[in-house]
Parts: C-alpha cells; structure tokens; sequence
C-alpha cells in the first residue's frame, strides 16, 4: 500500500478512485501472477440491495454470502487486491501464507479448574468437521497443517471457580506454528477461558469455541507478542439457544496481528458481546475484521473496539460487519469502533457494515469515530492544574479502561492496564497507592 | 494574601483559521482587582464577553491576547500555561465542564490535588476530605466512581466544579455563570460550597453571573456592570439591586449596542 495519511479520520475505506485503481491490472505492491478472485472477494458495487454502508460513493463490497472452504486451494493464493486482504502488508503475512508444514509449537502453561478437560483429537474426529468452516487460506492452511486440535471441554452446567487459563508462549521458532483449538462448553455451563498469547512466534491459530444452550461464557484473547512475531487467527463462536458469549480480544504485542472473529447463532435467543482493544506503535499493524451472521429470531449483538495508534507507520484495521437474514427477526444489533490518533504519522482504517433484510428487529445501528486528541478535555484536566503529558496519558487510560473492564478478571484487567500505562509512560504518583474513596 | 491585576485587557477569537478569517475583538480594555477575602460579581447581558474574560484568565487556546496584562501577586499569569496557572492559584468552575470518559472522579480529584500540591496527598486524610466535602456538597459516595462529568445532570456537574474548588483550595476562584441551569436546592446547595470556602480562608472570588439570584446567597462585595467587553459601572451590593429591578438595558443602549 502506498497510502500516506497523516490525517486524522479514515471513516471509510479508500474511495472509488483508489478502489479502480487497487483493482486494476498490475497494480499493487504484490503484483503476482494473476489469480482467479475467490468466492469471497466481493469487488466495488457488488454489495446486495439493503446493504447499509458508509464506505462512500462505492461500497465496501463486503459480500452478502461469505466463500468458506476447508480446502486452501478453493481461495488462492492472495494477492492483496482481495477484499479480505486489501488492508493487509501481504510482504509481512506472507511468512505465514508461505509458511511450510511444521511441528513447531507455542509452550502451553495451563490452569485446568475442576470441571474442565483438556484433550486433542485427531484431523479425522467428527467434531473438526462440524465446526466452521475457514473463511480464507490462511485458516484453511491452519485447519489443515495444525492436523487436528487441541480440545477444551468444559462440562454441562459446570460452574468454574476460576478461569480456565492457556499461556501461549512462542519459542522464537523460524518455523510456523499451526494449531487449532475448540473450546466446548456444555449446556448451562459458565466458564471463562483465557489465551494469553507471549513470545516470539509466526503464529496461525484457529479458535473455535462452542456455546451449549443456556451456557456463559467468555473468552479472552490477550495478544501480548514480543516484537517481530506474527500472527493469524480465525475465531469462530457458535452460540447455543438462549446463551451469552462474550469475547474480549486485547491487542498490544507483536508486529503483525490479523484476527478475523465471526459469531453465528445455533438457536434464539442468543447473545453475544464482542470488545476488543488495540494499541498500535510505528511498525505495527493490527488488524481485526468481525462478521456477525444474524439468521436466527431474537439474538442480540454488541461490538465495542476501541484502539489508539502512536508514531510513523502505527497501522491499524477494524472492519465490522453485521448480516440480518431475513429469518432473524426481532434481532438487536450494535457496534462501535472509535480509534485515537495520538501522533501524525499514523492510520487507522475502520468500515462498519450492516446489511438488514427485515424489517422486524428492534434495533440496528454502527458507529465509527476516528480522531485526535479532545482539545477541550485537554484543556478540563490542564485547568485543574494536570500537565499536558500526564492529562494526555490520564484520557488514553480512560479510553482503554472502558473496555478493558468487561474482561472481568482483576488481575488480568490490572496487567493490561499496566502495559498500556508502559506504553504511555508512567503516570506520576497514581500507581504509587490505590485510589479508593469507598 | 494574593492579589489578582487585571489591566487594560483586550482579547480576541478566530482570524486564526479558514473558517474564522476576521478576528473579532471581545474584551476591550478589561480593568479588574480581585484580592483574598474579596467577593467580586460580574454581571452583564448575554454576549458582553463574561465568559470569554473567564477563559482568558485560565488560558484557554481559544483566545487571543491582544494587549494588556494579568498578574496574580505580580507573576505574569499570560506567560503561563493552563496547568501553571492552575498551579499558581486560580481557579475556574465552568460553565460547560467537560466529559472525560474512562476517568473516574477519584482518580480525577487525586490527579489533580497531586498536581496542585506537588505531591501525592496522604490517603487516609484525602479520602476523608472527599467524602466530607461531597457531603457538605450533598452528593451521593457512588458520585466518585462515576467518569468525571459523563452522564451528569447540569446539578451535578456544577456541584462538581463546586467540590474541586473545595478540594484543590485555590487562591483566586472564577465561577462563570455557575448558578446557570440550577434549581433552587441546587443553587443554596452549590453556594453555601462557596461560602465555606470564603468563611474558612481568604480566598478571592469572581462571581460571573446573568442574574441576581445567586446573590441572595453569596453577598459580593463588590459588583461590576460588564457590557461589551468592558466594566461599564462598579459598585456596591446596592448596584446588583439596581440590575434586579432595571436590568441591563440602559447600560447597554449607553454602549451603543441595541439591546436584545
């Protein structure tokens, strides 16, 4: 990509004259041999009537019926002109997209509360085929190479004293690491399951999670890389009849990170509550796309990402896109997306898409905001004698706490904090005590 | 014992942008002493520049000094920044506080006293000083977990700005039309916060305001007529009963402006 904005908002995608021209033959930065398009590589102007957009004149093109394939093969090999890859730098995916088989793996650090199974199944199992399938060729690669998956299984109306905890530690591998995990909790089940993803690593993870009816639960992806690791992922959450998933997915780490999240709904009655955090520094790309497919009656959706980008080249990518069929009547749908640009320098793409084929919900709505700095909030704190720095750092806090407090987990919530405290700098004598006016 | 010198201040907005191409003048030649123990009230219509003297004081970017000087205690307050000014002793409770979302009103209040003070106030006597000044000020202890202003009525946010001046105990307090928007309860409320702090300590206080109401609770000392950009008439109490029963017309047919 050779876009250069050192603006402030990006609401939409690029606008119809950069979209011919990414389209265009020979043009882009990954000019390859020629491809055939895949299924799922919706161009400009082929959004289905009833789309509501704010991708401009043109579309966004985010296609009504997703291509889904287990099989790499059925996508080709990006190119970047996609219109699932067209936000991403294809020179730095391609070591996961080039990547070989391998048997190189994360270092697992568990904690198993009572109530909860960790096993593996093989490529054959029956479980690996009724999952969801891959939405592009990288998670089709994942599901192939990782040959089977780790399976946590959490057991029907178990009540977990404490979450399940898997540490995902990258060894500093040359190699890919290929894995796939399902989490299955049964009915009425309430369990919250933590990967905490460390080290060094080229990472392509598949995340299936199985929602019983009636069960709760939450899964927390903490993105927390060291520098130069890469990593992919496709989420999946299947929500039972009359169940709550929630999935917080923390972003802070790495140099890469693409995690494309997707909720369907197995029954009515279905909730769920998808929050994400992301801070973006110069080098950085962080790229997270969510489909929620509403074909059910009466399921409830809720999207809250919010990020912040800071230096030359911080890049980040949030794409969220909301499908209504026509069989999900009285459906309740929102989601929100606001990114702070701290410094010139920086980009952050956001493209909210709804597309409602009935009429018969109770409410449907996105938000977009990209910006800088409230000068007016700036200026509250700095008048009650705050310095510039520590009020600047005091509303970035804020906007992330917003967020980051739905995890739900004290320890978790105060170790995120403090890395994005790190990453703002120190701010002066808060941490020294805890302020409580109980 | 402090002393605010306001002299012969001009301020104006825009001619900075595009959109703003002419600068409009809004203070023209704003004389003004406020010291310790000193109740000042500035009155005048909608429009004569009330609110922009107020801002120019705390330093808003907004705002352009063309001439004059503002000293407290001979330090020249326009060659500070905002949070200096805060630091140095003044105070604005604004007309329009603004909403700081994911900044709870503790750690607000405890950022900002640690700001004030250059260090961290002792925990065990600072949260007893906030919860007894959010008492005096009737305001519920949920109050401080809520974010700072998000989601406030107009009450709260004015017992707010209220509680931060009691809190931060600044040496000269500008309040900009902080009886705005209150109902009666509201109003004694908020300005018996203010009495206490003129009682307990020589604070000096700026008192800007469109009406005479909240006079009936705080008493100025002194009351100055502000009409287009400038002090027009100062006086006594006597001058603010004078308003209560003419209003601002003569001054403001006088200032050749035709009155709205």
């Amino acid at each position: 990509m050779t876009d250069q904005n050192t603006g402030t908002t990006d609401l939409t995608t690029q606008p119809a004259t950069l979209a011919s021209e990414l389209f265009a033959p020979g043009v882009g930065a990954q000019a390859g041999p020629p491809t055939t398009p895949a299924s799922d590589t919706g161009t400009a102007g082929d959004v289905q009537p009833g789309a509501h957009s704010h991708g401009g004149p043109t579309p966004t093109g985010s296609p009504a019926e997703r291509f889904t394939s287990t099989d790499p093969d059925a996508f080709g090999v990006p190119t970047g002109r996609e219109e699932s890859w067209r936000f991403t730098p294809m020179k730095r995916i391609r070591s996961l997209l080039d990547g070989a088989d391998s048997d190189a793996h994360l270092t697992w650090t568990t904690d198993l509360p009572e109530g909860v199974e960790l096993t593996s199944v093989d490529a054959g199992d029956p479980l690996l085929k009724g999952l969801p399938e891959p939405v592009d060729r990288l998670a089709a690669l994942t599901r192939q190479r990782a040959g089977g998956a780790a399976v946590v299984r959490v057991a029907k109306e178990a009540q977990l004293d404490r979450p399940v905890s898997l540490g995902l530690a990258g060894t500093g591998s040359d190699d890919v690491v290929w894995s796939q995990l399902v989490v299955e909790v049964g009915a009425f089940a309430k369990a919250t399951v933590v990967l905490d993803h460390t080290g060094l690593a080229k990472y392509s993870g598949g995340v299936t999670v199985l929602v019983g009816d009636g069960a709760q639960v939450t899964l927390v992806s903490v993105q927390d890389w060291a520098p130069g690791a890469v990593h992919g992922g496709q989420y999946d959450a299947v929500v039972g009849r009359d169940a709550t998933y929630r999935q917080v997915v923390v972003t802070l780490g790495g140099d890469l990170v693409r995690v494309v999240s997707n909720v369907q709904y197995a029954g009515p009655g279905g909730s769920a509550e998808l929050f994400g955090v992301y801070f973006s520094d110069e080098t950085q790309h962080q790229e997270h796309r969510l489909w929620v497919d509403h074909a059910v009656p009466n399921c409830t959706s809720n999207v809250l990402y919010k990020g912040a980008l800071q230096g030359e080249g911080a890049r980040t990518v949030w794409i969220g896109d909301v499908r209504i069929r026509p069989a999900a009547t009285g459906t309740e749908t929102y989601e929100l997306n606001r990114n702070l640009v701290l410094t010139d320098g920086a980009r952050a793409d956001s493209v909210p898409n709804l597309e409602i084929e009935t009429g018969e919900i109770v409410g449907a709505g996105h938000a977009s905001a990209t910006g800088r700095f409230d000068d007016e909030q700036l200026f509250y704190l700095c008048s009650r004698g705050i310095d510039a720095e520590t009020a600047r750092r005091l509303v970035v806090r804020g906007f992330f706490a917003d967020v980051v407090q739905h995890i739900g987990i004290n320890a978790l919530q105060d170790r995120l904090m403090a890395s994005i405290d790190a990453r703002l700098g120190a701010l002066p004598a808060l941490d020294e005590q805890p302020v409580e006016v109980a | 014992m402090s002393v605010l010198e306001i002299r012969d201040l001009h301020v104006s907005v825009g001619g900075d942008s595009p959109t703003h191409p002419d600068a409009k003048e809004i203070l023209r030649g704003v004389d003004l002493t406020v010291r310790s123990g000193e109740t000042h009230a500035i009155m005048g219509p909608n429009g004569s520049g009330k609110s922009t003297l107020a801002y120019s004081i705390a330093g808003h970017p907004k705002y352009t000094i063309t001439g004059g000087t503002v000293t407290l205690d001979g330090e020249d307050v326009l060659e500070m920044s905002v949070d200096e000014r805060a630091r140095a002793g003044l105070f604005l409770a604004m007309q329009y506080p603004v909403e700081v979302p994911g900044v709870s009103v503790s750690n607000f209040l405890r950022t900002a006293a640690t700001a004030i003070k250059g260090e961290a106030p002792k925990l065990r006597t600072w949260v007893k000083d906030v919860k007894t000044e959010m008492s005096g000020l009737e305001m519920d202890p949920a109050f401080a977990e809520r974010n700072v202003n998000e989601g406030f009525s107009g009450g709260e946010k004015k017992r707010h700005e209220i509680l931060q001046m009691r809190l931060l105990k600044p040496r000269i307090a500008i309040l900009d039309e902080t009886d705005s928007g209150l109902d009666v309860d509201a109003l004694r409320i908020v300005s018996e916060g203010v009495n206490r702090s003129r009682a307990e300590g020589d604070i000096g206080v700026l008192l800007i305001t469109h009406y005479t109401r909240i006079l009936r609770y705080i008493k100025p000392d002194f009351v100055h007529v502000f009409v287009n950009g400038k002090v027009v008439e100062e006086g006594g109490p006597e001058l603010a009963e004078k308003l209560e029963n003419e209003g601002y017309a003569a001054y403001v047919k006088g200032s050749g402006e035709t009155a709205a």
